[in-house]
């Protein structure tokens, strides 16, 4: 043991002298970056954080575009030689280059490089240190993003790079950003009481659930007693307080964009169950060829015009009309025409096409999901106050809005329209007028029809395509057009959207399972007091 | 009258042709050992079935370039239970007492697997189970290949605890059979590392639920109370697609709240795209993205066998292969397809899986696996950042619930899969 001791006592006698000869000199300082970043490759997820931790103490401006590209899976070590390269794809092989001094070194095929992964604690630490390292950066959106990260990672060390931030920049946004930011990791340091409390007002006027987490994990965590916890705690309480004001606007707006996806499901049926009577369990297999249509577009963008991606709907959006609305012709043609008055009859046929369209899809593209992707002006979201709206649910709102006063219009101030309501009202009266009723109504289901192809082309940003998308739907569309009113179309939008916002305000409370069970109840109780839904029909179709 | 005579004519050959089908099939019969395939080939399961049947196939027809087995080709017999639980006992019953097939390599969904137990049991067969599920049984007749939860949700969550520091935590998942056991071994898992009931939200959404609003802004209301929040998902299926979506949408990063998922493999994140959900994580025994000689030859294979270069493999793939190989085994151990002589040779018997390990039948009827746990990737398949140490034995009753701690199944020496070590006899609850 004691010789053990004294081993360990001159090895550690001797540690300086090692350092020293292994530290290079600070006029190589290019030399101790490459190093760090050499070390990168090698050791585990904890060593690598502990690199960046250090690369990013290092102050470089050089270090940020080696984290960036470790960040976006660009940083490869080269099997070879082990040495660390960034790279950008060229073709089959990724062109290197070096991190350091940023000039190209050359090609090699991906079999010869190995990527250096990076797992959530070390994309944490990467957000941190990038923070601090791009809060002068001449791009305000890198600024701003830096400021986020910094009020995040609440880095203590990162303070004095906020103040010096703060005094220069220029722009409110991005300065409001810096602030809160320095009051977060001021939070988090030993700063003085006074400027604690101070920098809890700073996050009180934030006001968000990102403030609120930074507020309640202060008062939590116990090690400032007194003063600062309790202004905390007060702080914390008022956002609270403010959010569930929030949470109400919150629950109508979610419960209005469930309303026009229902609508948007619904409102093909409103003409064929709703205007024409007929019982169409193939439904929501009209809407599935509509979303399949859309992949399909996709998928021939994606091959031959990428460019073309983010438009790749306003083509879907006639095709999926004219292909649904196809089908939706031969089905009324080849089978509903020989069932009319026979509703029975009509709902088995339906629902055996409804399987049999099924499978053929699951034969032509395979049972899996099929990638429908977000053109990019519907990805994201947007924020206002402290509500998170997403972007594709707001577009699916304005655009099942727009398909509703479409229709509207077609059936109130167009020729077609007025044949419709005439043949639906007294078929031979009609016919006797001279109207061909026959065509009306296959040009009707395949008005139906079509709307609820596009209607799938909206539901394919949201929803999985896969050749079960259509039965996911066909009650619901059900539910909405029996409790809004048959044969009438402001029934359904109202019923929708009625429906949709009641399942919002009951889904915290009850579970989004007993909230949908709830709705259900509801509306048999509905039906019971009035069978014919919200706005019910008079006249003499519905005695008929 | 001369109608008659024809039909009578007609009745006749139909008689010859019908002997002479049975008399093919009865000599096809005994050149052939004839294996079961029950999956659903169409409905709402078809999304994850159908890929099971095809790994099936390719697994047989490797067998059979490799000379079959005790000299005899295999002959596959698919049947289709469309997705309809009482049809998958149907179809059982048909594959082993029509088609007399030596073993049935199926089913997904826990439903189903509990609906053909008592046909497997009644007809003294044997079934191959490849899918992770919820544990609490253990069955004669049944192979459970798939993770039991201790293979997979406590190893998962013991990840996010040590290396994320996780305090605070979701359990979000459909609500049906697998969900709800899971989440109750959780549950009461956590509870006893510590972890606050106020600090353990359970949620639970309808199958193919799609309007994720709500719920996944109570995620992020539940994760602003300033402790390390984290999602464990049990939501199966169709309904990640839209879960996922809602997150990236969201902007939930899975630096703030990781979400982990156990019914989330390569298949299910082929239907989204992936780069919003970089470092999503997933716990599974196996991934595509598995770096061993064993696992590129199966991909490389797979790919062939499917003629599609981009198709993925899966988790429950490679417990279909695992438990193949484990009967071609046993089979010849014994020497005889006879079911009670295999599942007497089939415990013990080990097999390469495609991480590197030999996994081994227990008396228990579950197999010894390694766990994983990876990131998802922004090309759709996942990175493996952690794994145990050894290979994890399956335990059929959960050591963390009341009701089976003190129960056992040992199919060797007890002859039981209940047996309850505290009162000493066999039959302690379920199976």
């Amino acid at each position: 043991m004691i010789v053990i001791r004294r081993f360990q006592l001159i090895a550690l006698a001797l540690l300086p002298l090692v350092a020293l000869v292994l530290t290079p000199p600070s006029a190589a300082h290019a030399d101790t970056l490459d190093a760090l970043v050499q070390k990168l490759a090698s050791g585990g997820f904890s060593a690598r954080a502990k690199v960046v931790d250090e690369l990013a103490a290092t102050g470089d401006e050089r270090v940020s575009a080696v984290l960036e590209a470790l960040q976006g899976g660009d940083l490869f070590t080269r099997k070879s030689d082990k040495r660390v390269f960034i790279t950008r794809s060229a073709g089959d092989e990724l062109t290197l280059v070096d991190p350091i001094s940023g000039q190209q070194a050359g090609t090699a095929p991906k079999s010869a490089l190995k990527k250096i992964r990076v797992n959530n604690r070390l994309r944490r630490a990467i957000r941190a240190a990038l923070g601090s390292l791009t809060l002068l950066n001449p791009d305000p959106a890198k600024r701003l993003a830096a400021a986020e990260a910094v009020f995040k990672s609440r880095d203590a060390n990162a303070l004095a790079a906020l103040d010096t931030a703060i005094a220069k920049e220029t722009n409110a946004g991005v300065k409001r950003a810096l602030e809160e930011a320095r009051a977060a990791a001021l939070l988090y340091s030993d700063a003085p009481e006074t400027e604690k409390i101070r920098a809890i007002a700073v996050l009180q006027t934030r006001g968000d659930r990102d403030a609120l987490a930074l507020l309640l994990g202060l008062a939590g965590a116990g090690k400032d007693a007194g003063a600062v916890a309790e202004v905390a705690t007060s702080s914390a309480a008022v956002i609270e307080r403010n959010l569930a004001a929030w949470n109400t606007v919150q629950n109508i707006i979610y419960g209005v964009s469930l309303g026009s996806v229902l609508l948007l499901a619904a409102i093909g049926l409103a003409i064929t169950f709703g205007v024409m009577g007929v019982i169409n369990m193939a439904h929501g297999e009209m809407v599935m060829l509509g979303a399949y249509t859309t992949f399909t577009v996709q998928e021939i963008i994606r091959l031959s015009a990428p460019e073309l991606f983010d438009y790749s709907l306003f083509f879907a959006l006639p095709l999926a009309f004219m292909i649904a609305g196809a089908v939706g012709i031969a089905i009324e043609r080849g089978i509903i025409r020989w069932l009319y008055g026979r509703p029975l009859e009509t709902l088995l046929a339906t629902w055996g096409l409804s399987l049999i369209l099924q499978q053929a899809i699951r034969s032509i593209y395979g049972p899996t999901n099929r990638e429908v992707g977000n053109p990019s002006w519907m990805a994201g979201s947007l924020e206002v106050g402290s509500l998170t709206l997403t972007y594709n649910r707001l577009w699916i709102i304005v655009f099942s809005i727009a398909v509703f006063a479409v229709l509207l219009l077609i059936l109130k101030h167009t020729r077609f329209g007025l044949q419709v309501r005439a043949v639906t009202q007294n078929r031979e009266m009609a016919g006797s007028m001279g109207i061909r009723t026959g065509r009306v109504d296959a040009l009707t289901f395949g008005l139906g029809s079509g709307i609820a192809g596009i209607a799938g082309v909206a539901l394919s940003q949201i929803d999985n395509v896969s050749p079960n998308l259509g039965q996911a739907y066909i009650i619901d569309s059900f539910m909405v057009v029996v409790f809004g009113g048959v044969g009438n179309l402001w029934g359904t939008l109202v019923g929708a959207m009625t429906l949709g916002i009641a399942n919002k305000f009951l889904e915290p409370f009850t579970g989004a399972v007993l909230g949908k069970i709830l709705v259900l109840v509801m509306i048999i109780l509905f039906i019971q007091k009035r069978p014919r839904g919200l706005f019910a029909l008079k006249g003499r179709a519905v005695e008929a | 009258m001369s109608s008659n005579s024809l039909s009578l004519r007609n009745l006749a050959a139909a008689v010859v042709v019908g002997i002479g089908v049975l008399w093919a099939s009865a000599v096809q019969a005994a050149d052939t050992i004839k294996v079961g395939i029950l999956h659903s080939l169409s409905g709402t399961m078809a999304i994850s079935e159908t890929t099971l049947k095809d790994a099936m196939l390719m697994l047989i027809e490797e067998q059979n370039k490799k000379g079959g087995l005790l000299g005899k080709k295999l002959e596959p017999v698919v049947v289709d239970p469309a997705s309809n639980w009482p049809l998958f006992a149907e179809k059982a019953r048909e594959l082993i007492e029509k088609d007399k097939v030596a073993a049935v390599f199926g089913c997904w969904t826990s439903v189903s697997r509990k609906s053909v137990l008592p046909v497997f049991e009644e007809l003294n067969s044997i079934l191959f189970y490849p899918v992770q599920y919820e544990g609490e049984e253990s069955q004669r007749n049944v192979f459970y290949t798939g993770a039991a939860p201790n293979q997979q949700a406590i190893p998962a969550v013991d990840y996010l605890m040590n290396e994320e520091g996780v305090k605070r935590w979701v359990l979000a998942g459909t609500d049906y059979v697998y969900p709800r056991t899971t989440n109750k071994i959780l549950e009461a898992y956590l509870i006893s590392k510590g972890v606050p009931k106020e600090d353990i939200m359970i949620n639970y959404t309808p199958f193919g639920h799609s309007d994720w609003q709500t719920i996944v802004s109570d995620i992020k209301k539940f994760g602003s109370a300033g402790k390390k929040t984290a999602v464990v998902s049990t939501i199966n299926g169709d309904a990640n697609v839209p879960f996922y979506k809602e997150l990236g949408n969201q902007g939930i990063k899975a630096e703030d709240i990781p979400v982990v998922a156990f019914s989330v493999g390569e298949e299910e994140l082929a239907g989204i795209d992936t780069k919003p959900l970089v470092g999503h994580l997933a716990a599974w025994n196996y991934f595509q993205s598995v770096d061993t000689p064993e696992n590129t030859d199966f991909v490389k294979k797979w790919q062939a066998f499917t003629k599609d270069p981009k198709r993925v493999s899966n988790d429950p793939m490679e417990a279909h292969m695992i438990g193949f190989n484990m009967w071609v085994k046993a089979v010849e151990k014994a020497g005889t397809t006879d079911p009670d002589k295999v599942i007497d040779s089939i415990v013990g018997i080990k097999v390469p899986n495609l991480s590197g390990g030999m996994s081994e039948m227990l008396p228990n009827h579950h197999i010894t696996k390694p766990v994983l746990i990876g990131e998802v990737q922004d090309d759709g398949q996942f990175e493996i950042v952690w794994q145990t140490d050894g290979l994890v034995a399956g335990d059929a009753w959960s050591d963390h619930l009341p009701g089976s701690k003190d129960l056992k199944a040992d199919w060797v020496d007890l002859k039981c899969g209940n047996y309850n070590t505290v009162t000493k006899k066999c039959g302690g609850k379920g199976a």
